[in-house]
């Protein structure tokens, strides 16, 4: 036992090295992580303002016209803005950003997430998989220097992300067609469902039982109220809770439909600064 | 009918069974994780291809509109053709072999960050419409190769630690499943080339 235990801590410890030499080289790689990337957000929309950049009105005109295009196409063109990168390079921040969040579908990968950092002054923009070969990093290049920035340089964050964005949907034209998607329904029950079964099978099979025997009080097969009562509650909670959420869910409007797809992202794109 | 004397059998074969699906588990998610790995090898092979094809464009480039040292364009035309004929087996990443690809891919990296230094100097060339567009696609692979390097690293770390941890060490080996080698941090691989406008 002993040189079990001996051994087992011999694991241990190598487990340790290993892990920790790991996490060195993961630091190593993507230098200290100071920016944390948000989680993603319950409400899936267009726009995230972190950083003010744009005024009410602006925000849910560039908002509106991004959902109005993903409604169409499935195509989400996602824009955030932040204060500061922390000292990162916004091309790795903007990737994992959009990785993390799986803008676009995940069958098509048609998501094209922008990054604007305010303080750093830069831009980024990312497509996924499915759009590299409209959005080659030369054309999100052009148009960061030639389209997005000037307008930056001349004060206007919006007008900007608004020509910036109108510049994309030229580029990515024709590429994908689509409808807007329902909000995620609740999946069928199939788990509760099998349970409600076992338990009214073990029911029967007990109701058989006394039946066949003489313990006078359960009279025929009928239900006793320990039972009727577990049966309810397993009914309220399974079908009824999971149709409720879902109609409930598909009614509310804004944002994409169906949310982030979870398109992937290779780091391909450009950035650029004003 | 002697229940007493299946009982033993019965509780035997379930044991058998139990064992057999776990060892089976243990089997089919390194298998798993494994083929995660050799994808994301992929990945990181695709962008490093990528910036080969990129390089004889822009050597090209280069080449007809500065008439700088020949030495920093042969340096990279060599770079490159070194990195290419090194390979590595997907389904057996060796540390050696990752090391001596790495090492390629280094050289042609740090070759490739004197030549757009030197070409800091011939303002013709900035200007070029087609160097610039160059210049960017040049950056964005080397983000790709980046976030491909990354997200290697990253799908090894689970297939190692199941294949390592016990009691799977203890079927890993029977088999024939090996470590996997990481990414190690070279000399200038660990940044990106730095692409200058």
């Amino acid at each position: 036992m002993r040189i079990m235990n001996y051994e087992l801590q011999i694991r241990n410890s190598k487990i340790f090295k290993t892990t920790f030499l790991i996490f060195l080289l993961f630091t190593s790689l993507s230098g200290f992580s100071q920016f944390t990337i948000p989680e993603k957000p319950k409400e899936q929309t267009s726009v995230y303002d972190f950083a003010n950049l744009l005024s009410p009105e602006e925000k849910i005109q560039l908002e509106e016209k991004l959902i109005r295009y993903s409604d169409s196409t499935t195509t989400q063109i996602v824009v955030a803005t932040i204060l500061d990168l922390k000292g990162e390079s916004i091309d790795v921040v903007s990737t994992n950003w959009a990785q993390k969040w799986g803008i676009g579908q995940a069958k098509e990968d048609n998501g094209v997430f922008i990054l604007v950092a305010k303080n750093d002054r830069k831009i980024s923009i990312r497509p996924g998989y499915g759009l590299e070969d409209k959005l080659i990093a030369a054309t999100c290049g052009q148009i960061i220097d030639y389209v997005i920035t000037p307008e930056f340089k001349a004060g206007s964050f919006y007008k900007g992300l608004d020509k910036g964005a109108d510049a994309i949907i030229e580029v990515v034209k024709g590429k994908y067609k689509g409808t807007r998607k329902q909000n995620k329904q609740g999946d069928f029950p199939f788990f509760p469902i099998l349970i409600v079964i076992v338990i009214l099978i073990i029911i029967f099979a007990n109701n058989k039982k006394n039946g066949g025997g003489n313990s006078g009080n359960r009279g025929g097969g009928g239900f006793d109220l320990a039972d009727i009562i577990i049966l309810s509650s397993l009914g309220r909670n399974s079908g009824g809770g999971s149709f409720g959420g879902g109609f409930g869910g598909s009614s509310g409007g804004g944002g994409f439909g169906g949310g982030f797809g979870g398109g992937g992202f290779s780091g391909g794109g450009a950035s650029g600064g004003w | 009918m002697d229940f007493k004397k299946f009982l033993p059998w019965i509780i035997g074969a379930v044991v058998i069974f139990a064992i057999y699906s776990w060892v089976k588990g243990i089997n089919n998610t390194a298998v798993t994780l494994g083929q995660t790995v050799e994808q994301s090898w992929g990945d990181v092979q695709t962008s490093y291809q990528r910036r080969n094809d990129l390089i004889g464009n822009l050597v090209n480039t280069v080449k007809g509109a500065a008439e700088f040292e020949k030495g920093t364009l042969t340096a990279v035309i060599e770079a490159r053709s070194k990195a290419t004929s090194v390979t590595v087996d997907p389904t057996n990443i060796t540390p050696e072999q990752l090391a001596e690809f790495n090492k390629a891919q280094s050289g042609v990296s740090s070759a490739l960050s004197r030549l757009l230094v030197t070409v800091e100097a011939y303002p013709d060339l900035k200007a070029n419409q087609n160097f610039l567009d160059l210049q960017r696609e040049l950056a964005s692979t080397e983000n790709q190769i980046l976030t491909a390097r990354t997200r290697f690293n990253e799908a090894v770390k689970p297939y190692n630690t199941h294949i390592k941890t016990f009691p799977n060490s203890m079927f890993a080996g029977m088999f024939g499943f090996k470590e996997k080698a990481y990414f190690q941090a070279v000399e200038g691989a660990e940044k990106p080339v730095e692409v200058k406008f």
